[in-house]
């Protein structure tokens, strides 16, 4: 997929990392606003798939050797996981936890397990998401 | 509104199974993908609409809207994401390996 | 302390490894590997014994749903330990065995890692205290017995008998489930030792009697009692480690087992009694009475199998008719045929195993397992042949061999049942030694068969297809091992008497006190008495049948081979598919737009007949939320882009369409206060537009479709009518305030989990479990599309399912 068009390389450059940034913000600030795993996943993975669209494939996978096949098993390992983490301590299945710690610089910060969850949720989405788009684009055009 | 939305969601449902019904293998993915926008809606509208504020904690106050109905919808979309390109795929692939997207024409041999 | 439930779970862990350790074992055989754990596992439970011969047992919970009540409880006692020992005992001398019977060219890993399993699963058959965990380790012992039998998988006839094995093992097992869901109802209670402690004042339940029924259905058809008997025989295709694993040492004992555990709860019911000792000497009678006509050894083991499963079936149903009478010194004396029973189980277990492998070295060395090719093999074969010799006269009944032991035991537990004088045994009970008898006339018989035909006589090296020769050494440890326990334990059985029965007799019969009471000191010699007249007479009788076998072996053509169970099961199977087909085909006639009319009609039939029927459809607008116009502008966009896309001319319009349906709802979502679902539905809706557009290029244009005027017809109708129909529901369901929401508990969202966004609290805590799923769905989705894009059959090998 190669597409010959200047302004909409220029701009996707800049753009997708503003996206980048807005899908790690959504994903980090879920668990008390708008945003979560899901969602920073889907805006993550619309940014990767951005990239690909505005740069030919190869290229990208230079600057981003990444399998996403891998990315969504690593999402999937941990969301399960910290389900059977949970085991470990005693308590049933899938139970999570969270406290809050006296960090030294971000100050009192609330650290819980469901994040490692969201994570693998967050990883699983992106994962999925560019590797249909990445399988139907390079078949054949 | 509830009614209103009600309304539509009927609209939405009659349009889709027309669509599912039909022979063409987009006409019925697009069905489904029509189906769920009304399921979603029906899963909000049956919480109740417009009865409180955003289920944030911290950024509002008391009444919030029902947070489960919303939590619900949330994993459908992404489930029935996964499934409409899931089916999308299977659509293309047959094409390619058969030659037709016409169901009556897919349905094999007789008494398979 | 050390957990059980680490017991069960080191197979599982083992064989979960398997796959991804095996390619490290080029050079040793993959045996070496596994036979640790069983190893381990028999060394850890060995310990355990001085503490569970005097009284002590153990018992660990872990609360896997505890709001069903399923707890993942184990629980050794006396009892699960004597089965527990077998599986890991003979666990350890058959992976030695197989190491030397299977090559390293077969698929090790797979059987290992199968075989594991089923050790696995057996061992949580016998810890499991809770009736669910035990069910499901049961089924598993079915799955993986089926796997086993079939694993050599390009044979028919192993995939027949594990299908057969499978259908029937199984379908014994749901009865068994549904038995322990009646027990559940009757007292509230999925765990064993809770049952057994308050199931007396339940026996007069109108569920006891099926639920009892049920219950033993799925131990015989696990143990191979008479009419299930006949998926062994066909099971013995498994590699001959398997058959002597499985099908004689532990999973057919499984059946035994259950009723054990079963015993204190129904044993003090008439029906119990009755069931149990008769199928058992049917049983018992039958197998020994078609082991003679066999010609191939291992089918003549299987049946010799199925008669001694029979033979301790009765034993356990004769015992449990203690418990109707309570504790008292007479009825000591019936326990022991309870005592009898787990003697018996661990002495089959040591004489049937050595003679399965010795089998298995016949078929491994020479290539048959006929014994009208065998012959002259005892100084050929001298090892092996000590090994036969010793189990086969061991399971006849004969000393110095602990089979002798334990079949005087029997005798003498027929005699005694004939005095009991409660339901008219005095003139009926004379059946049961009578049967006993002449079940062990036929059983010297085709011990004998084994001995003289395979052993002694002419040698007939032109029939055999490889030269007689001893079998290596390797292969003759296991048997050898066994065949030492058969001689050790007639001349200390009281050893095993003390410190493995005893424990276990007070499992069985937990109200009876001191099981020091229970445990009979057993000799071997106690003057002449009834039961060793019956063996003499066995003996006598016995030798004159074998010795004019050929005159009376025509009666076995009597029985037509039209009517037995055999043919009775596969007409029922071949008719049940047949059947089913010619339903299936009725109404399965490949068009999608059919299918999808029989549920839109079946939906619209009943629920809009029990809308209608129940008059449930109530209609008020006064709660209704108010709507400014730009909501309704934007109900009215939806309504036309969902209504034009029935019209729309182009797939690209379709889908366009479709997006702003999309969006619009993202829209409406903002209004309705749910700023996650707006995020996800403007993202989602995106990409699903963006996928579409790239499934079009590799599908053609969108062509106008041909449809009569009357489908067309038949689909508004239906598609109005579910609309409608959606509309009525949704406006009666709406106003429904019977129950309390359960929204408020969620509203604590900041002290329970920490979170002070709800719908995430609820996705990621909550309802965490859903969200797993979730992913996991998504990812196989995606994989899905993957493997359809990337991973194409090549051309050659494009039919490979019809091959």
């Amino acid at each position: 997929m190669k597409i010959n068009d200047v302004i909409l390389r220029t701009i996707s450059r800049i753009v997708v990392f503003i996206i980048l940034t807005f899908g790690v913000y959504l994903f980090l600030s879920g668990h008390n606003t708008p945003g979560g795993g899901f969602i920073g996943g889907l805006v993550l993975a619309s940014a990767i798939v951005l990239l690909y669209l505005s740069t030919d494939i190869e290229t990208v996978q230079k600057s981003l050797p990444l399998d996403f096949k891998y990315v969504a098993a690593v999402g999937v390992l941990l969301a399960t996981a910290t389900g059977f983490g949970s085991i470990l301590f005693g308590v049933p299945f899938m139970s999570q936890t969270f406290a809050y710690f006296d960090l030294p610089i971000f100050g009192v910060t609330e650290l819980t397990t469901v994040t490692i969850f969201e994570a693998g949720v967050a990883l699983t989405v992106v994962g999925v998401l560019v590797t249909i788009i990445l399988s139907i684009s390079e078949d054949g055009g | 509104m509830e009614t209103l939305i009600i309304m539509l969601i009927g609209i939405l449902v009659a349009v889709a199974t027309y669509l599912i019904l039909s022979r063409n293998i987009i006409r019925i993915i697009l069905g489904t993908a029509v189906f769920s926008h009304a399921v979603h809606l029906l899963i909000l509208t049956m919480g109740g609409l417009k009865q409180g504020n955003v289920p944030l904690l911290k950024e509002a106050d008391a009444p919030y809207a029902d947070a489960l109905p919303q939590a619900l919808i949330l994993t459908a979309i992404v489930i029935s994401f996964a499934v409409t390109a899931f089916i999308l795929v299977l659509a293309y692939r047959t094409y390619q390996d058969v030659g037709t997207e016409d169901l009556d024409e897919l349905r094999g041999a007789k008494n398979e | 302390m050390f957990s059980i439930n680490l017991v069960i779970l080191i197979p599982f862990i083992v064989a979960a490894l398997l796959p991804f350790t095996y390619r490290r074992f080029k050079k040793a055989h993959l045996g070496w590997f596994v036979l640790i754990v069983p190893f381990v596992l028999f060394v850890i439970l060995a310990r355990l014994i001085p503490s569970v011969a005097s009284g002590k047992t153990y018992v660990h919970t872990y609360e896997w749903i505890p709001t069903l009540d399923f707890n993942f409880t184990t629980y050794l006692d006396g009892l699960s330990m004597i089965f527990a020992l077998l599986i890991t005992g003979v666990g350890s001398l058959v992976i030695l065995y197989s190491i030397f019977y299977l090559s390293s060219k077969e698929s090790l890993q797979h059987f290992y890692c199968y075989l594991l399993l089923f050790m696995g699963a057996m061992l949580g058959v016998v810890f499991s205290d809770n009736l669910m965990v035990l069910y499901v380790f049961w089924e598993l012992t079915s799955v993986s017995s089926f796997l086993l039998i079939a694993f050599w998988n390009h044979r028919q006839a192993s995939r027949y008998g594990a299908q057969k094995a499978m259908l029937i093992t199984v379908s014994g097992g749901i009865a068994m489930l549904v038995g322990f869901i009646m027990l559940h109802t009757m007292t509230g209670s999925f765990s064993i030792r809770e049952i057994i402690a308050s199931i007396s004042e339940f026996s007069e339940h109108s569920l006891f009697i099926p639920a009892m029924i049920l219950i033993l259905l799925g131990a015989f058809t696990k143990s191979a009692q008479f009419p299930f008997h006949i998926w062994l025989p066909d099971a013995m295709e498994a590699p001959t480690p398997v058959s002597a694993y499985l099908h004689s040492a532990t999973m057919v004992k499984a059946g035994i087992y259950l009723v054990a555990r079963f015993t204190p709860v129904f044993g003090a019911d008439e029906v119990w009694f009755w069931v149990v000792s008769i199928v058992g000497m049917i049983t018992l009678f039958w197998g020994s009475f078609n082991a003679v006509k066999q010609t191939d050894l291992k089918a003549l083991l299987a049946f010799s199998t199925i008669s001694q499963l029979g033979l301790i079936m009765s034993l356990l149903g004769l015992g449990s008719i203690a418990l109707q009478f309570g504790y008292s010194a007479d009825s000591v004396l019936y326990t022991q045929a309870t005592f009898a029973a787990l003697f018996h189980l661990i002495n089959h277990s040591t004489f049937k195993g050595a003679l399965f492998m010795v089998v298995g070295i016949l078929d491994h060395e020479l290539g048959t397992r006929d014994v009208r090719r065998l012959g002259g093999l005892m100084t050929l074969m001298p090892f092996t042949f000590t090994v036969a010799l010793i189990g086969s006269l061991s399971m006849a009944g004969l000393p110095p061999f602990n089979g002798f032991l334990s079949k005087e035991m029997f005798f003498a537990a027929t005699v005694h049942i004939m005095n009991v004088d409660i339901f008219d045994l005095s003139s009926f009970g004379i059946i049961f030694p009578v049967v006993a008898w002449i079940a062990s006339v036929f059983t010297f018989v085709y011990c004998m068969i084994i001995i003289f035909k395979a052993f002694l006589g002419k040698p007939q090296p032109e029939k055999l297809d490889k030269p007689i020769h001893e079998a290596p050494f390797g292969m003759l440890i296991s048997p050898m091992i066994l065949a030492a326990l058969v001689i050790g334990i007639f001349l200390f059985p009281n050893l095993l008497g003390q410190y493995i029965l005893q424990p276990a007799m007070s499992s069985i019969y937990p109200t009876f006190g001191d099981s020091a009471d229970l445990t009979p000191k057993i000799s071997a010699w106690h003057g002449v008495n009834p039961e060793l007249l019956m063996t003499i007479g066995v003996i006598i009788v016995g030798a004159i049948l074998f010795k004019f076998l050929k005159l009376w072996k025509p009666i076995y053509g009597l029985f037509s081979s039209r009517f037995t169970f055999n043919a009775l099961y596969s007409n029922f199977l071949a008719s049940a598919v047949s059947k089913s087909n010619l339903i299936t085909n009725r109404y399965m006639n490949g068009l999608l737009r059919h299918y999808l009319l029989y549920i839109f009609v079946f939906f619209i039939v009943t629920v809009g007949g029990y809308l209608f029927y129940s008059k449930a459809f109530a209609f008020d607008i006064s709660t209704n939320a108010g709507f400014r116009v730009y909501e309704v502008c934007l109900v009215a966009i939806m309504a036309v882009a969902a209504v034009s896309m029935l019209f729309a001319k182009s797939r690209m319009t379709a889908t366009l369409l479709n997006g702003v349906l999309g969006y619009s709802i993202a829209i409406f979502f903002v209004i309705f206060r749910a700023p996650d679902l707006a995020l996800t539905q403007l993202v989602v809706e995106s990409v699903t537009t963006a996928l579409f557009l790239l499934a079009f290029s590799h599908l053609p244009d969108w062509k106008k479709e041909k449809l009569s005027k009357r489908t067309k017809g038949i689909n508004g109708i239906i598609s109005v009518a579910v609309g409608l129909l959606v509309v009525l529901v949704g406006l009666s369901v709406v106003d429904f305030n019977q129950f309390d929401p359960i929204s408020s508990y969620f509203e604590n969202a900041y002290e329970l989990a920490g979170g002070a966004n709800i719908v995430n609290a609820i996705l990621g805590d909550f309802r965490g479990f859903d969200t797993m799923l979730e992913v996991v769905v998504l990812f196989i989705a995606g994989l899905g599309v993957y493997s359809m894009i990337k991973l194409r059959a090549k051309k050659e090998d494009e039919n490979i399912e019809d091959q």
